[in-house]
């Protein structure tokens, strides 16, 4: 078991966990946005960023395991800088107004969403092309958990990636294609991880809208997906 | 963004994996499911039905008001006594609408009062007329314990009878007869969960990524991050082929060959595990002469399997350290379904396979609480926890409990479900209770199926939706879905979970529970019986009542299901629950090895039926469709489809897309092609759930002598180009790239 010092607390921390498993058994507290414990830790969103001792750059504290003599600082000023620009980042692009967590860290980090005037927001429409989720990507904020979800962390069913390139990125599907016509099985689990309100229940959304329970619950929801022009032909 | 009133925890309705889920309501609306990452059933992962599929319980077509038929009321009939013939055609898409003009056959809203005690009378005229064998009720497998508990209680303390049965008859009732011979217990051996601890698993007879989704990401996962090797039998190039090692595509209906050749290659190869076979079996030597004729070129010739695959697959799983069974309803669902899965059960007693961790013998349970049901003794020839109505001193236990005379509980096998139909006739069953069940879509050859329900005099139907067997009905009593009540279901693994409700009944609906104790107590009072006890505060009364007898459950408390549930056997308040069966003995003591023969399906393909017909489900439906086809889920997948391999199709000039008019000697339904490698040559597939082309218009009444469950998967039938207009719903079409 390693023994290690976080914020001036000495911890023995269990064989083989990261900073981030470490710090929170100890009741420090690692803020975090991209993980989730039912996926890979791929130390995308730098939000559990520490200064650890000796190491030159900030260490994603959900992938660096926790070493014999670590001394490891959570809170420090750069560690603080760090993750308020991340969150004035995300601020400046990204419609946070369904992450009431990532609200709340901006609250605590004193972030401003105004710190990027010049900042382009990533404006698409929202994807209604099911009758079960809508994908509303203005929300998301690439934390790539439905993406291993529908991959190898859960569903096997791989309907769903990355397209394009910075400030493009999105999630998509192959070929853009609506869901229905991909290998996607609606299992939802996307929707399950999703913090950013960007998937999200079609009743939710409906309901959101002002549509009452009972207009719901009489109307069809799905858009009909293109009919193969081959069996219209029949 | 919505904030939610309360967020329920409670159990999956549907399949028996028994996903935990947490139901987010605002307004007594359901807008939002998840699923808590820690749960040890399906770790936060669910399927598209549990996910989304919860919102039938809000269609406007659900009753929510007591309905009897009109001559009810009238206290006048003009209802010919004993056919129904006003009752609409299977496939008639208006079940609900009254007749233009006033008939005596019209539903009629009513009060609760008024329901139940036209019920009761017409229940007690006829048992008072007929006796106990004119009476039979139909549990139900999507119900709770407690509903299943009281429900056959009532039959069998109040009418006397055990004509009780459900739907567990028509799916794994060949496995439970198999695996009650050999080992005494028809549960599943080892928890799902434990999949990843398997080598090797087999896997056949089951759709699992479709009808267990949840077991199939473990056994995906047990092949892609542990390193198992998995053997799928099965007609059908089902998705997990995707991550087979072997996949030996045999004709529906060949398992005992197959099964056999494999167990004959492990003897032949001297792969038996003797220390196992000689210490925990009986009757190996028998068995090993009957092997003689299973080589694996006698079943390659039946099977289609080529030899070569027969003789890996039995390598494979007989070297392994740990390996599994896992088998769906392609192994009972045959005229010698009990067969199948004994000869499936015989390679985990010639290896060892059994009685250890990361093995076992495990059949996935369909519906959500067919275990449980089971369990409550919803079946002819059992009590709850399967003590036999004839056995020595159980009927007394019984007796005592429910304040019943001795010797008043009947000691007869009751009729089984397919049996309770084919005995409606005069002198025969004259009244039917359905909960939930819906025969006139589940059971075989429909066309006979209705000619039956015709003849019967009184039916009440306990549901949600005016079913096409609710349809028939004289008595409609509008009960509740999963989410307005409290209860326990039991899933696959054995594993007891609390059912909570998440808002209040709609509209007059009441619960099951509750519908059938006010009833009991009219029913006793019409027969001036001493009372049963029906009055209780809550289910957890009812669980309670049940484990004073049943020794599986004699542990279990509401308390204690609280979190994570129970996994029974659990004898007393202290234990734990048994995720493993089977580690020391087996329930009957040794294993034991039954000689099998070959005998072919009932029904075989011949120049005027050249296909071999299969059917099963799709992953967005469940079953006949009462629950899914009232949610937003059908416009995921609105119509039926018969799967036809490109060879065949070529052959038949049939194209992707087109109608095709599919018959068999029962029956013929209408419906599109799918052209597709997912099926075999000679072999063509119809899932059951939509009532425009019911596939059991088509499928075989032929019963397995055993267990009597019907022969879903295999008859013959042919299949004829079709045109636009024969379709009945030519609009519903829906592109799906998934496998």
């Amino acid at each position: 078991m390693p023994q290690l010092i976080i914020d001036d607390k000495e911890i023995s921390a269990d064989d083989g966990a990261t900073i981030l498993e470490a710090a929170r058994q100890a009741d420090i507290d690692i803020p975090t946005i991209c993980w989730h414990p039912a996926t890979s830790s791929n130390g995308l969103c730098r939000m559990c960023v520490v200064e650890v001792e000796g190491m030159r750059l900030l260490q994603p504290g959900c992938l660096v395991k926790a070493a014999d003599g670590m001394r490891v600082q959570t809170k420090s000023e750069r560690v603080i800088r760090a993750r308020k620009t991340i969150l004035e980042m995300l601020a400046s692009s990204v419609d946070l107004s369904d992450f009431p967590e990532i609200l709340a860290l901006m609250d605590e980090y004193g972030a401003s969403s105004a710190r990027f005037p010049l900042a382009e927001r990533r404006e698409v429409e929202v994807k209604d092309d099911n009758p079960m989720f809508i994908r509303d990507y203005a929300k998301c904020v690439l934390c790539w958990r439905c993406v291993q979800v529908c991959a190898e962390d859960a569903q096997f069913t791989f309907a769903i990636n990355f397209s394009g390139r910075g400030f493009e990125t999105q999630i998509g599907t192959f070929f853009d294609r609506a869901l229905p016509a991909t290998s996607c099985v609606f299992c939802g689990q996307c929707v399950g991880v999703c913090p950013s309100g960007a998937l999200k229940p079609k009743r939710e959304f409906l309901l959101e809208q002002g549509v009452t329970p009972e207009q719901i619950a009489a109307m069809k929801t799905g858009l009909k997906s293109k009919v193969k022009s081959q069996r219209s032909s029949i | 963004m919505l904030k939610p009133e309360k967020i329920t925890t409670t159990t999956c309705p549907y399949c028996g994996v028994g996903c935990t889920l947490q139901l987010h309501v605002k307004d007594d609306f359901i807008y939002r499911v998840t699923s808590p990452y820690e749960s040890p059933v399906n770790h936060g992962n669910l399927c598209v039905k549990g996910r989304f599929g919860y919102d039938f319980i809000y269609h406007p077509q659900r009753i929510t008001v007591p309905m009897v038929r009109r001559y009810l009321l009238d206290g006048t009939s003009d209802k010919v006594l004993g056919t129904r013939k006003d009752a609409p055609d299977i496939g008639n898409q208006s079940l609900i609408p009254n007749h233009l003009s006033p008939s005596s056959w019209d539903w009629v809203e009513t009060d609760w009062e008024t329901a139940l005690d036209l019920t009761a009378n017409k229940l007690v005229e006829i048992y008072r007329r007929d006796g106990s064998d004119a009476m039979a009720v139909y549990c139900c497998a999507k119900a709770t314990n407690e509903d299943n508990y009281l429900l056959q209680k009532m039959y069998r303390a109040i009418f006397r009878t055990n004509n009780v049965d459900h739907c567990t008859r028509l799916c794994h009732a060949g496995s439970v007869v198999a695996l009650q011979q050999a080992v005494g217990s028809s549960a599943m051996s080892n928890s799902a969960a434990e999949v990843i601890q398997n080598d090797v698993f087999i896997v056949t007879g089951s759709n699992t990524s479709e009808n267990h989704p949840i077991i199939a990401l473990q056994m995906k996962e047990a092949v892609r991050k542990h390193g198992a090797k998995l053997i799928v039998i099965d007609p059908r190039r089902i998705e997990l082929v995707d991550f087979a090692e072997l996949w030996l595509p045999l004709k529906p209906g060949t398992n005992v060959p197959v099964f056999s050749a494999m167990a004959h290659v492990i003897v032949k190869e001297n792969l038996v595990n003797w220390d196992f076979v000689n210490r925990r079996t009986e009757g190996v030597e028998e068995f090993i002469a009957s092997l003689d004729k299973f080589t694996p070129e006698y079943a390659e010739s039946i099977s289609g399997v080529p030899a070569d695959l027969i003789r890996r697959a039995a390598r494979l799983y007989a070297t392994a350290q740990n390996a599994a069974i896992y088998w769906g309803m392609g192994i009972s669902q045959l005229s010698h379904g009990t067969a199948s899965a004994l000869a499936l059960i015989h390679l985990a007693f010639l290896t060892g396979h059994i009685g250890r961790p990361g093995t076992g013998l495990n059949p996935l349970r369909g519906q959500n609480n067919v275990q449980g049901a089971s369990d409550m003794g919803a079946m002819p020839f059992h009590f709850p926890g399967y003590m036999r109505v004839d056995g020595p001193g159980n009927a007394e236990q019984w007796e005592k409990l429910w304040n019943i005379e001795p010797g008043g509980l009947s000691r007869k096998l009751g009729l089984t479900t397919t049996e309770i139909l084919s005995h409606a006739h005069p002198g025969g069953i004259r009244a039917l209770y359905i909960m939930g069940e819906n025969p006139l879509m589940s059971e075989p050859n429909l066309n006979e199926t209705r000619r039956h329900m015709e003849q019967l005099e009184f039916i009440v139907a306990q549901d949600l939706f005016i079913t096409e067997s609710a349809a028939f009905a004289d008595v409609f009593l509008p009960a509740t879905p999963f989410a307005e009540k409290d209860g326990t279901f039991t899933n696959t693994d054995r594993r007891i979970q609390r059912v909570r409700a998440a808002h209040p009944p709609r509209g007059l609906s009441r619960r099951d529970s509750d519908i059938i104790s006010a009833l009991a107590l009219r029913l006793e009072a019409r027969l001036a019986r001493p009372s049963a006890k029906w009055d209780y505060a809550h289910p957890s009364e009812i669980l309670r009542e049940m484990a004073s007898v049943n020794p599986d459950y004699a542990g279990v408390t509401y308390e204690r299901l609280e979190k994570v549930g129970l996994i029974y056997p659990v004898p007393d308040e202290t234990h734990p629950g048994t995720p493993d069966l089977f580690l020391e003995t087996f329930p009957r003591g040794r294993g034991k090895f039954t000689p099998l023969d070959y005998v072919p399906s009932a029904e075989l393909p011949d120049d005027e039926y050249p296909f071999i017909l299969t059917t099963g489900r799709v992953l967005e439906h469940w079953h006949t469709g009462s629950m899914t086809r009232h949610s937003k889920l059908d416009e995921l997948y609105p119509e039926a489809l018969i799967e036809i391999h490109p060879a065949d199709a070529e052959i038949h000039g049939i194209a992707d897309g087109m109608p095709v008019k599919v018959s068999s000697r029962r029956g013929s339904v209408i419906l599109r092609a799918t052209v597709t490698e997912k099926t075999t040559v000679g072999v063509v597939f119809i899932p059951f759930h939509f009532h425009e082309a019911a596939a059991n218009l088509l499928t075989n009444d032929a019963l397995d002598p055993q267990a009597k469950i019907p022969e879903f998967k295999a008859c013959a039938v042919q299949v004829f180009p079709a045109r636009e207009h024969d379709l009945q719903n030519p609009a519903a079409l829906m592109e799906r790239g998934r496998y």
